[in-house]
C-alpha cells in the first residue's frame, strides 16, 4: 500500500483520466430556461494562464438542432488574458449548446449545456 | 455609418485586463425565415468582427447566422500601450462598419 | 489610495448595482412590472446600458434630438435643450392633450386639437407644426430612436398620468376597451391580465400588463417597438382585426393602463420576451 501510494499522486490521476480536467475546464454559461429563441445569452470561459506557451488558440460554439451547426468560431491569444467570452445566440428549439476550446498545444476542451427554449403565446402577423 | 454603442474604458494601467463591449444594430437575418408570401428572407449577416489594439489584432470572432439581431460581444484584453482600439464589422451584402476608441495606458 | 476613497468607491459601486437591478417591488403593491416576470438572464441584459440593445435606438435618438430638421431648419434641442433637464416627467405622463397648436400653413388650430395623443404622436406634432418636416412613420427607426431617448429620461420616475379633466373620456373609453371581449378567441384585455397574470399561456408567463417599459426591445420582434406595435400584437393574438396605426382608441388604452399603472417605476427602454 505504501509503494502504491508513493507511485500514484495527483498528477499521475490526472494523466489517466484527462477527460475530467477538461469537463472542468470550459465552463458554458447559459440560461438553463430562456423565454425566447432569438436572444440567448450566452458566455464561454476557458481556464487558462493565456500565456505565450500556453493559452487558449480559438473556441468554437456549436448548436444541435438549428438549420445549420455553427454558432461562432473564435480566435484569441495571450493578448487577451482572460479566454472569456459573451455573446447572444438565435436558437430555435430546445437543445444542447456545445463549446469547444482548442489551446496552443494542441489540445481540446469542450462543455456542454442544455436550453430550454420557449417562445411568446402571442406572435405577430407580419403585415 | 452603422450604429455601434461601444463600452471600453478610458484609461488602465499597463497589464491589467480589461473588459471590451461592443454592440452594433444589424438584422442579422438568417435567410431561414419565410415572409408573408411565403419566399425566403435572403440572408444578411454580419460575418467577421476583428479588434485591434495600435494595429495589432487582439480578437476575431467569425458569426454565424445562429447569432442573434443587434449582435452583441464582449471579450477581454491586456492593456500594453496608449494608443487605439480598432473594431471592424464586415457582412453580406458588401456590410462593413468601423469604430475606434482611444485608451491610455499608464 | 485612501480609505476614505475607498470607502466611496465600495458606496457608489454598491449604490449603483443596487439601483441597476432594483425596479423593486413597493411594499404591499399586488401590481408589478413584467420585469420581474422574466429571468435574471434578460433582466440583466436589461439593466446593463452598456449591452441593452435598446441603447442603441437611445444614441440613434440622442443624435436625432441635435439635427436640425425640416424647412424651420430647426432641431429638437433649438427649443428643448438639455433633454435630460428638460423631457424629465414627460414619459411618465403622457397620453396627455397637447396645447392647441397651428394647423399646418395657418393660424388655426389644426383639426384634431383637444384629443390626446401618445408619446410618439406628440413628437410627431413636433416635426409637422415646429420643424415643418414630414412626420416620422410608425415605428421607423427614428421615431422610435426620439421616444427612446425622450422615454429614458424618466426612467426611475413614477408614473404620473396628467389629472387633466378633458381626459376623462378617453379614459373611459379606454377601460372599456379593456374589458371588452373581442376577436374569434372573444377574449377581453382583462381575461389575460387581470384574471390570468402570472399563471402561463403556452409556456409563457402571463404578465400584468403594465405599460411601464415603453418603448421596448422585445426579442420576440428583434427590435425596439412602441407600445401601439405590442397591442396590435394582442389583438392578432386574439384573432381580432388590428385597428389602423391611426385609431384614436390606441391612445384611450393607453389612457386607461397607464393610469392602471399610476405610482409604479418606469423602467423604460425595457427589453422583453
Amino acid at each position: 500500500m505504501f509503494v502504491h501510494g508513493a507511485l500514484v499522486n495527483a498528477n499521475l490521476w490526472r494523466k489517466v483520466v484527462p477527460r475530467l480536467e477538461g469537463y472542468k475546464r470550459v465552463t458554458l454559461d447559459l440560461p438553463p430556461l430562456i423565454e425566447n429563441g432569438n436572444t440567448v445569452p450566452v458566455t464561454v470561459s476557458v481556464e487558462s494562464p493565456m500565456s505565450e506557451a500556453d493559452h487558449i488558440k480559438a473556441i468554437h460554439v456549436f448548436n444541435e438542432k438549428n438549420p445549420q451547426p455553427h454558432v461562432f468560431d473564435a480566435r484569441l491569444g495571450p493578448k487577451n488574458g482572460k479566454a472569456v467570452i459573451a455573446t447572444r445566440i438565435k436558437l430555435g428549439d430546445s437543445q444542447k449548446i456545445v463549446a469547444i476550446a482548442e489551446t496552443s498545444k494542441g489540445e481540446f476542451f469542450s462543455a456542454s449545456a442544455d436550453v430550454i427554449v420557449t417562445i411568446a403565446a402571442c406572435v405577430e402577423d407580419i403585415t | 455609418m452603422a450604429n455601434v454603442l461601444v463600452n471600453a474604458p478610458k484609461t488602465a494601467r499597463r497589464g491589467e485586463t480589461v473588459e471590451i463591449k461592443a454592440l452594433i444594430m444589424h438584422p442579422m437575418e438568417t435567410g431561414f425565415r419565410a415572409g408573408t408570401n411565403g419566399r425566403i428572407i435572403p440572408r444578411n449577416i454580419i460575418e467577421h468582427f476583428t479588434a485591434t489594439w495600435n494595429g495589432a489584432e487582439i480578437f476575431r470572432m467569425d458569426f454565424s447566422p445562429a447569432i442573434a439581431a443587434n449582435p452583441f460581444v464582449s471579450f477581454f484584453t491586456v492593456a500594453s500601450e496608449s494608443g487605439t482600439i480598432a473594431l471592424r464589422w464586415t457582412g453580406d451584402e458588401g456590410f462593413v462598419a468601423e469604430h475606434q476608441v482611444a485608451i491610455t495606458v499608464t | 489610495m485612501t480609505r476614505l476613497t475607498i470607502g466611496l468607491c465600495l458606496a457608489s459601486v454598491f449604490a449603483a448595482s443596487w439601483f441597476a437591478g432594483s425596479w423593486a417591488l413597493a411594499q404591499n403593491d399586488p401590481r408589478h412590472s413584467g420585469y420581474h416576470d422574466m429571468g435574471p438572464d434578460l433582466r440583466r441584459m436589461q439593466d446593463d446600458d452598456t449591452a441593452n440593445p435598446a441603447m442603441l435606438f437611445v444614441q440613434a435618438g440622442q443624435v436625432l434630438w441635435q439635427e436640425k430638421a425640416g424647412t424651420a431648419n430647426k432641431a429638437c434641442a433649438d427649443c428643448h435643450q438639455d433633454a435630460a433637464k428638460t423631457m424629465r416627467g414627460v414619459a411618465a405622463r403622457y397620453p396627455a392633450i397637447p396645447p392647441s397648436m397651428p394647423g399646418p400653413g395657418s393660424d388655426k388650430p389644426a383639426s384634431d386639437a383637444g384629443q390626446p395623443v401618445d408619446l410618439e404622436g406628440r413628437i410627431n406634432l413636433c416635426r409637422t407644426e415646429r420643424q415643418q418636416a414630414p412626420a416620422l412613420e410608425p415605428e421607423s427607426p427614428d421615431l422610435l430612436g426620439l421616444t427612446a431617448y425622450v422615454a429614458l429620461q424618466s426612467r426611475g420616475q413614477p408614473i404620473a398620468p396628467a389629472d387633466d379633466p378633458r381626459l376623462v373620456p378617453f379614459r373611459t373609453k379606454g377601460a372599456d376597451l379593456y374589458k371588452s371581449r373581442q376577436g374569434q378567441l372573444n377574449l377581453s384585455c382583462s381575461n389575460c391580465h387581470d384574471d390570468n397574470a402570472g399563471k402561463k399561456l403556452a409556456g409563457a408567463t402571463i404578465p400584468q400588463g403594465h405599460p411601464t417599459g415603453y418603448p421596448i426591445y422585445r426579442l420576440e420582434w428583434q427590435t425596439l417597438g412602441s407600445l401601439k406595435r405590442r397591442l396590435r400584437n394582442c389583438l392578432v393574438g386574439m384573432r381580432a382585426e388590428a385597428w389602423d396605426w391611426d385609431d384614436p382608441q390606441y391612445v384611450a388604452l393607453e389612457l386607461y393602463l397607464m393610469d392602471r399603472a399610476r405610482g409604479m417605476t418606469l423602467d423604460a427602454p425595457a427589453v422583453r420576451p
